[in-house]
């Protein structure tokens, strides 16, 4: 995405740094995917000097996520669903002058202005993977967190093989780079995401022997109204499924991938069927040979800004959290509002309105921009409607409790740290760790490169089904989004003034 | 939108290429450990190593084990990758430039800080 | 950690223990900090003392306990970046020395030969063998778990009860369980003044917050816990305000570990990017080789500060059968093993292996007047 030569924040050598002083943000807007997109367009049509902030090249985050320009694609819309809003979209920022994109932007905390408590100061790292030697800080009246999501995962004997990978990070690898893991490729795990990962991966040339899907896809049938509601969803799934018979794609419901087996790489899974609680039925196993496995649960909201902005989340359906907003998706923070899975899972078109909504609800916040009340309400609707069925297929697809059977004691949970189940057991057991936390103090898990974004849901679970854990756990702490390197944190500007200390 | 499937009669298989009508530039070589692979502008150094086949570039620090892409969106930093001499690069979104080089990371990718 | 070792060392002398946590085992200061066993950052005087009995004492644990707890002597270098705080660090060295701690001086030239990755230009420093590290979560469970205790995680006490006579009967928790007993050892860390104010005293002890930078893995870089010579003055002031001195050291698991930040500002977790910024600049003038070093993980936690930064071990003259044994600061593992013994002696009358007297926890004037006003 070009930036507006306009963009008074860029500097003469073409660098995004904005120094401190150098110019305050209306609004800066983390993540570019639908929400985020969405958000800056209606706050920068609101006439918001807006900042749209993502680690990555282009915009459209994960759901629309494209080849870079280099690879020439004619046709990248072949890989996606509903490409026409993301197009138009991409037409609107293109033409509106008020915000910034700025890509390559890896933000690492988001903190309060000490010197101004009206101000945000958004820290990021620059560069493709975050390692360019040019720290940024942009200073905002207000924030929209559009962070979306990251995949959940289950672990099985073998899932650290190469060869195993992520059905998001398959879709990734292959709408960006369009690259495939292998030839034949399993897609197993849960969740509808399966069937768009199969359907792509079939498109692109794969062959699918398997894909397995954890629960029934019956499932939806008990929630008949919020179905109703979503035609687009149900014609979704019928164009999924259409294009999985015409590739002959073998589904396998109820069914799991309970190990994969190779040395090097992976040459096979066992599939087992699996009971109503997901553990695995005895005497159903079978072997399938393939070279790939592209696996995921769902996704969970990525929480790491909002939880150390203090912004209050809610339990959601399936078991994790998300951020609590109220009906202008304004959370408990002032200033900070929140769109798309960062709010709940949902799906692209969710994220859309709500980045539309709140962007519109920072323009009259922060501007006291005019906003006709049908057009909120209009979206306000349309989010009520989509959510109601994004709720449903969360709870629908929500691991069941009994999973961990399938796991053997050396199978590594932390694939950072290589922590096996065992030993996260022994923590939870015999070492009086009652929480996730202290389950991770004392295995390591969790501790790693990836601090958990990986492993957290497995590490939670096990903790809890070994006699860990009296309450729900809280989203992990995770004070720095990214890792830094040390002199990008000691190169930062002293802030002056004296620490205000605590009356004793 | 309906995939269009672009296959000639020489090979019956689409390729990812094929589906979205790339007309990338030029291949260019980058090594993996030593050996010539090809890259295209605009992939990253994973797409570049997967499209040849390549799954790991990574042993752990504990079990000596394979590892490469499994995210694929910068967040498991499974596929660190020691390139061009620095270590612990993230190989999925670091874009393939010509000539990289890029060996296989043992273990934290240090070696050379150790006392 | 500080609990663990008083219902080990109790445990061990015969007695019948039952251990409470509101939370899980080692969820408070234990869990966020590095788990230093230092000699080196005292100044002679009775913390000096306890921490060279607790020396001895976790050389011993380090036998009985699994290697699990990463027990390490790794030893402690102090550094010294110019030649005033190198004559200041002198003659503590020396002092110490006289009060019965290893230090050795070295030259600038020796620093290097003990740390290859030191900045250059450092005149001296001084060399504390006997300076150790365990891993203190791990520690402190496996030492729980040897003691032989009931332990019961999850239940936060509530009530400290009392007989008529003002006598301690036990303690109620928030379950609705009464646990009768003659004595309550306080070993609540941060949290100790409120239980000293359920058995109606007051114990003055206040959070002092320090950051942890956690670096990505690495090879051992680091050999020994080096620290800049400020780092002692900053442990021994009382000031409120932000303090920061560089404490760099490798873990087994691989991370390298910088501190220290300290600052009262009650139990604040937010993040302080001036705070990361400083102990940043100060550990990578240090190591320089750090710079390009990743930081994956920063976190806060709350040392249990009391005016005098002596911890407050033994009876409690005012509330008979009440025992403290806290306010051990950011020393408090490897200040643990003697405190446990101390308490252990004070619990079953026998004659204790140092002087208790320092730490008398009634030591401080009761009057609302603030404990510290120091002029900073």
């Amino acid at each position: 995405m070009p930036t507006s030569p306009s963009d008074p924040h860029r500097d003469a050598s073409g660098e995004h740094a904005v120094r401190s002083g150098a110019g305050v943000f209306d609004l800066v807007v983390i993540g570019a995917g639908p929400a985020g997109l969405a958000g800056a367009v209606a706050a920068g049509e609101l006439g918001l000097r807006t900042a749209l902030v993502d680690a990555a090249e282009l915009t459209g985050g994960q759901f629309y996520r494209g080849p870079s320009p280099a690879l020439g694609a004619r046709r990248p819309e072949a890989l996606h669903h509903a490409w026409s809003a993301y197009a138009d979209l991409r037409e609107r920022l293109r033409h509106c002058p008020a915000v910034s994109h700025l890509p390559g932007h890896h933000v690492w905390s988001v903190v309060r202005d000490p010197g101004h408590a009206d101000r945000w100061t958004v820290h990021a790292l620059t560069g493709p993977d975050g390692t360019d030697r040019a720290p940024v800080r942009l200073a905002a009246r207000g924030l929209l967190i559009a962070a979306g999501a990251v995949e959940r995962h289950l672990p099985f004997p073998g899932w650290t093989l190469p060869g195993v990978v992520g059905a998001g990070g398959a879709q990734a690898m292959l709408k960006s780079g369009l690259v495939l893991p292998g030839r034949r490729i399993v897609v197993a795990g849960s969740g509808p995401l399966l069937l768009a990962a199969a359907t792509s991966l079939t498109a692109a040339g794969a062959d699918v022997p398997a894909l397995v899907e954890a629960t029934g896809y019956l499932g939806y049938a008990r929630h008949p109204g919020a179905l109703a509601a979503n035609p687009g969803k149900a014609a979704e799934a019928v164009t999924h499924g259409g294009a999985l018979l015409r590739h002959r794609v073998p589904l396998y419901a109820r069914s799991a991938v309970t190990a994969a087996h190779g040395r090097q790489r992976v040459e096979a899974v066992t599939v087992a069927r699996l009971d109503r609680r997901w553990r695995p039925v005895p005497g159903t196993a079978r072997r399938i040979a393939c070279d790939a496995v592209a696996v995921g649960h769902g996704l969970i909201p990525q929480l790491d800004l909002v939880t150390t902005l203090g912004c209050a989340v809610r339990p959601t359906a399936d078991g994790t959290h998300a951020v609590a907003t109220d009906r202008s998706l304004a959370t408990s923070v002032p200033t900070v509002w929140a769109a798309g899975e960062t709010r709940g899972i949902g799906g692209a078109a969710v994220a859309l309105a709500e980045g539309e909504l709140a962007g519109l609800a920072a323009g009259a916040r922060l501007r006291g921009a005019a906003v006709p009340p049908a057009r909120t309400a209009r979206l306000r609707r349309r989010i009520a409607r989509l959510r109601s069925f994004a709720d449903a297929m969360a709870a629908v697809h929500a691991p069941g409790p009994g999973w961990p059977e399938w796991l053997t004691d050396d199978t590594e949970v932390c694939r950072c740290e290589e922590v096996t189940a065992d030993r996260v057991r022994e923590a939870a057991a015999d070492l009086g760790a009652r929480d996730t936390r202290t389950v991770k103090l004392l295995t390591r898990a969790g501790m790693g490169w990836c601090q958990g974004r990986i492993c957290a849901t497995a590490v939670a679970c096990l903790a809890t089904r070994y006699g860990a854990s009296d309450a729900g756990p809280a989203p992990d702490r995770r004070p720095l989004a990214a890792p830094v390197p040390l002199a990008a944190l000691a190169e930062l500007p002293a802030e002056s003034g004296p620490k205000t200390a605590e009356p004793t | 939108m309906k995939p269009r499937r672009t296959t000639s009669p020489a090979r019956p298989r689409p390729t990812p290429r094929d589906v979205v009508g790339a007309d990338p530039g030029p291949a260019f070589e980058i090594t993996f450990d030593g050996r010539s692979v090809a890259a295209l502008p605009g992939q990253s150094v994973a797409a570049a190593l997967w499209a040849a086949g390549i799954l790991a570039w990574r042993t752990t620090r504990g079990g000596g084990r394979p590892r490469g892409a499994f995210c694929g969106i910068g967040q498991c930093h499974d596929c660190l990758a020691t390139v061009n001499g620095i270590p612990n690069r993230r190989a999925c979104l670091l874009p393939a430039r010509p000539g990289d080089a890029v060996t296989t990371q043992e273990g934290a990718g240090r070696a050379d800080l150790a006392v | 950690m500080v609990g663990a070792a008083c219902a080990h060392y109790a445990a061990r002398a015969g007695l019948s223990v039952t251990v409470l946590d509101r939370g899980p085992v080692a969820g408070g200061t234990t869990g966020a900090g590095e788990g230093n066993l230092l000699v080196s950052d005292k100044e002679p005087g009775p913390e000096l003392e306890l921490a060279l009995h607790s020396s001895r004492l976790w050389r011993k644990l380090a036998e009985e306990l699994p290697a699990a707890i990463e027990y390490e002597t790794k030893g402690g270098v102090v550094v010294a970046d110019d030649a005033t705080r190198l004559a200041a660090l002198r003659s503590l060295a020396a002092a110490q020395s006289d009060a019965g701690v290893d230090a050795r001086e070295v030259s600038g030239g020796q620093l290097r030969e003990l740390e290859p990755h030191l900045a250059d230009g450092m005149p001296g420093g001084v060399h504390y063998p006997e300076d150790a590290q365990v891993h203190p979560a791990l520690a402190a469970a496996h030492l729980l778990r040897a003691s032989g205790a009931e332990v019961r995680c999850g239940e936060e006490v509530t009530a400290v009860l009392t007989a008529a006579d003002g006598a301690v009967r036990g303690v109620a928790t928030a379950s609705g369980a009464r646990l009768l007993a003659p004595y309550v050892v306080n070993a609540a860390g941060t949290w100790s003044g409120e239980i000293a104010r359920m058995a109606g005293v007051r114990l003055p002890v206040l959070p002092r917050r320090g950051f942890v930078l956690v670096t990505e893995p690495l090879p051992r870089v680091v050999r020994h816990k080096v620290y800049a010579a400020d780092y002692v003055a900053d442990v021994a002031s009382g000031s409120a305000a932000l303090q920061t001195s560089a404490v760099v050291e490798g873990t087994a698991a691989g991370p390298v570990l910088i501190g220290a930040s300290r600052e009262r500002v009650g139990f604040d977790r937010t993040l302080s990017v001036e705070v990361l910024r400083r102990l940043a600049e100060r550990a990578t003038a240090l190591f320089p080789v750090l710079g390009g070093v990743r930081v994956i993980r920063a976190y806060a936690g709350f040392r249990p500060y009391l005016p005098d930064h002596l911890p407050a071990i033994g009876p409690d003259p005012r509330v008979p059968g009440l025992v403290h044994a806290c306010g051990h600061e950011g020393a408090g593992i490897g200040l643990a093993p003697a405190t446990g013994v101390l308490t252990a002696a004070a619990l079953t009358g026998s004659a204790p292996p140092l002087d208790p007297r320092p730490f008398r926890p009634d030591r401080f004037p009761d009057p609302c007047a603030a404990p510290d006003r120091r002029p900073r």
